[in-house]
């Protein structure tokens, strides 16, 4: 799709084509959104920052997933034994080696994008189906090691540890409505990170690999560094998402999910949203998370009209709910609400035109 | 072998499995020149290509780029100079035309993955340089109306020029192109005719040109290979090839 701009917008070098914001309503969004976000524990309930501070670090893992998948077209299924990593990474350096959580946290992101290494290098070999059957080795392997090696640092069969929480000066994170800003700050980072790599040298060998790795590797593309930058980059990433959730859970373990329910879960935010969109994380995570805030809603209110059958209601919904909206848009829109974000876009630039 | 040579292809021999694609097929590309490779259907030219830029690894003969460079199995073409366009178009098809070109700057650029993220400083610098190099070209070929249109959603015929684009931005010595006027019509063929003939005398790009349609490479090679059920059965200016009994025979089987 021809990318639309409203006439007698210009640039006048090619850095200002390569910016992100050029028009006014530009900045007045960004703006907006920003000031949204940051007085949210303000003006929203617990309830909301909560949520807002799960959508937040999820996002960062599913972006991590993007670069993955969106991206480079790699298929994993183990993001989420990657965030297992960064989630015991950060609370392990805290707890024993005495380290502020600030400087814990991207020392779990390399841990994560270490380990995320290794497994990379055994799934380069295999493409497509066979790699997301080869990832499902790290998500095997990892939160089994967890529950039975280490216990005394891991926790053993209670699948959990304890996890302190972060200390800033005399600023304590003990309250979702301080430590949601956390999660936010991260966010933004990577965001402005992760939109600089897609608009750069990185970002394009990574999707040259994706549509055409012959192409990719006949114009000089190393497939084998730059499928292991995209390994290391997407651990890293989950690594963040892990820690943040660990120290904001107070607890880090395989009783706290990870499993390879949760992988599949980011990979059908990252269909939902849109697959190699720097918007499809946002949009695909906010999505299913209020999917599942209804699905438990509509489950409460059967289990109550239907006592006896209360105990499968409460549950059943979130994956009936899931399924169906990522089967919906594998059919209607299998390139996610991102793409139909352009699209109305477009439509509103032609306007009265579109149609 | 002289040193104006560019490539130097010696007794080829490529097989799948019993099956034999090119038999002991040799010829040299001098430097500067339009060499063009013809031949019916299934004669070997793609293999041929996929042979010099380093995609194959034949199991006889040798492939000497610039007099030294074995190119055999080698996946170093690109560094040493080496592009081209696919039969069937290898475009990444969800990337913009612009940034089809922009991927193929990827080895005369220097930024690593951090310069990337933080884009700032030289990688800014960077990336500007070579959008300058990547417009011009862009120009070249006419496609400036669509330099931001993903190139899935292209025509066929601007397509091609698409990919010829993204090759030309390696800034290649040697260009290697797949039948780059199958599928088109005629106005298209001209057009295509002409940047061809435009990279060959303006840029001073050499230029290996397979294709199927004879009379067409008649026109714009310097010198022909004919290849027919993998063996090479011609070698010369497109004079002699238009004569040549073993050529008409080959071709007569057919029906262009
Ligand atoms: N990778 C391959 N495996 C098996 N056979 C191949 C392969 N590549 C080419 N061939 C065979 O080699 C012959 C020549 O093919 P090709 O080089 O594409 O011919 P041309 O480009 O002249 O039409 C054909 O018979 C084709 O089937
Ligand atoms: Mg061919």
């Amino acid at each position: 799709m021809a990318m639309l701009r409203p006439a007698g917008d210009f640039d006048r070098s090619y850095e200002q084509d390569m910016a992100l914001l050029r028009q006014p309503w530009h900045y007045w969004l960004l703006g907006f959104s920003l000031l949204a976000a940051f007085t949210l524990p303000l003006w929203g309930d617990a309830y909301l920052v909560a949520t807002a501070n799960q959508i937040a670090y999820t996002i960062i893992a599913v972006q991590g997933l993007n670069i993955l998948t969106g991206y480079t077209g790699q298929i994993s299924l183990s993001q989420a034994a990657f965030m297992l990593v960064g989630g015991y990474a950060s609370a392990l350096l805290v707890i024993h080696a005495g380290l502020s959580f600030f400087v814990a946290l991207p020392l779990a992101a390399l841990a994560a994008g270490a380990i995320g290494l290794i497994f990379g290098l055994t799934s380069l070999r295999v493409k497509g189906f066979y790699l997301a059957f080869a990832t499902l080795a790290a998500q095997f392997i990892i939160p089994w090691l967890s529950r039975h090696t280490f216990k005394e640092y891991l926790g053993g069969a209670n699948g959990a540890i304890e996890v302190p929480l972060p200390q800033l000066g005399t600023v304590n994170f003990g309250e979702v409505s301080s430590y949601f800003y956390i999660s936010l700050v991260v966010l933004l980072i990577t965001t402005a990170l992760l939109f600089n790599i897609s608009r750069t040298r990185l970002g394009r060998a990574f999707v040259s690999i994706r549509d055409n790795d012959l192409a990719a590797e006949l114009l000089g593309v190393n497939l084998f560094t730059y499928k292991l930058r995209a390994f290391f980059i997407a651990a890293m990433l989950a690594g963040l998402a892990g820690a943040i959730k660990a120290h904001s859970q107070r607890g880090v373990g395989t009783e706290f999910g990870y499993s390879l329910n949760e992988s599949i879960l980011y990979l059908g935010m990252l269909v939902i949203g849109g697959l190699g969109t720097n918007l499809g994380p946002f949009l695909g995570v906010a999505f299913i998370v209020l999917l599942e805030d209804l699905s438990d809603l509509l489950g409460g209110v059967l289990a109550a009209a239907f006592p006896e059958l209360s105990g499968q209601l409460l549950t059943s919904f979130r994956p009936i709910f899931f399924g169906l909206a990522l089967m919906l848009f594998l059919i209607y829109e299998p390139r996610g609400l991102a793409h139909r974000w352009q699209l109305l876009r477009a439509g509103w630039r032609l306007r009265p035109f579109a149609r | 072998m002289t040193s104006e040579n560019i490539l130097q292809v010696e007794d080829v021999t490529l097989s799948f499995g019993g099956t034999t694609v090119l038999d002991r097929v040799g010829f040299d590309v001098r430097a500067g020149e339009i060499r063009a490779i013809i031949g019916p259907n299934g004669a070997g030219k793609t293999s041929m290509l996929n042979c010099i830029s380093g995609f194959y690894r034949p199991q006889g003969g040798r492939l000497l780029f610039g007099g030294e460079h074995d190119l055999a199995g080698g996946k170093r073409a690109a560094q040493l100079g080496i592009a081209r366009t696919f039969q069937n178009i290898g475009l990444y098809n969800y990337l913009s035309a612009l940034d089809n070109l922009m991927a193929a700057r990827h080895i005369h650029m220097r930024q690593n993955m951090l310069a990337s993220a933080l884009f700032w400083g030289y990688a800014r610098k960077e990336e500007a340089r070579h959008r300058a190099v990547v417009e011009e070209l862009i120009d070249f070929l006419e496609i400036a109306h669509i330099r931001k249109t993903m190139v899935g959603a292209l025509p066929y015929g601007l397509r091609k020029r698409v990919e010829l684009g993204r090759a030309l931005a390696l800034e290649p010595k040697l260009l290697l192109l797949d039948e780059p006027m199958a599928g088109m019509n005629a106005e298209e063929k001209e057009d295509m005719a002409r940047f061809i003939l435009d990279i060959h005398t303006r840029r001073g790009v050499t230029i290996v040109l397979v294709e199927h349609d004879m009379t067409l490479v008649m026109d714009i090679a310097d010198r022909i290979v004919v290849l027919d059920f993998g063996t090479k059965i011609a070698d010369g200016v497109p004079d002699a090839i238009r004569q040549d009994p073993e050529v008409i025979r080959a071709y007569l089987g057919q029906a262009s």
